[in-house]
């Protein structure tokens, strides 16, 4: 039951890091990016989760928790960056 | 997984492989709304099941798994850091990519933000050092 448990969600995880990353790929425009990447640390995350729930160790929940209050600065400063250029080149 | 597979254990580890492997369908999800919805504002709807619904159902299959009750403190931290933190950032890439015209305005029955915007963007150019 372990192994099944960890093939599957090596399974599902590794086809949902795939589609993130063909988005953040061929994504349009740089925030489709952000926001794929975004998810690509998400399912990074889950990843490691589910190696310390199956293998019964908690090495990764810091670095999970460290994700969980720091993850968002990335975004927000792209955000930003889009944002503050957009508007110079509507002004001038 | 345990070396006494029976009764209760045997419980506990059913119900962590189903949250497992639901948690790890809501990552596959976000990533399938990711590759087929038709702009910006709908692939953020997608994105954030991984971020928030995800990381519980995984955050409580490591919790089950332990079975001590000091992790559970720790799994709360994450959790509600994660609550607190996505939103800023969902709010940040949905204010820019509104103001930047991504999104597909034909797809939107209601614009509410178009007028307080265009107040915004008159306030700024009468007074533009202000």
């Amino acid at each position: 039951m372990k192994d099944i448990v960890l093939i599957a969600t090596a399974v599902i995880l590794g086809l949902a890091a795939a589609g993130a990353i063909i988005r953040i790929a061929i994504g349009p425009s740089l925030l489709d990016r952000v926001l794929a990447s975004d998810v690509l640390l998400a399912i990074l995350g889950a990843a490691l989760a589910v190696d310390m729930a199956v293998n019964r160790h908690l090495n990764n929940l810091m670095l999970l928790v460290a994700l969980a209050i720091i993850g968002f600065v990335g975004s927000v400063t792209v955000a930003r960056f889009v944002a503050e250029r957009r508007d110079r080149s509507n002004d001038s | 997984m345990t070396p006494d597979a029976t009764g209760v254990d045997a419980v506990i580890d059913g119900v962590t492989a189903v949250l497992l492997v639901v948690g790890a369908l809501m990552s596959l999800g976000a990533a399938i709304g990711l590759l087929r919805f038709p702009d910006l504002m709908s692939r953020m709807h997608a994105a954030t099941k991984p971020q928030v619904l995800g990381l519980f159902l995984m955050l409580a299959a490591i919790g089950l798994q332990m079975r001590t009750w000091w992790v559970w403190p720790v799994l709360l931290v994450a959790w509600i850091f994660q609550l607190l933190t996505v939103p800023v950032s969902a709010h940040m890439v949905g204010r820019s990519a509104y103001r930047t015209k991504h999104g597909h305005r034909e797809l939107l029955t209601k614009d509410e933000l178009e007028a307080v915007v265009q107040r915004a963007a008159e306030i700024q150019r009468a007074a533009p050092d202000a």
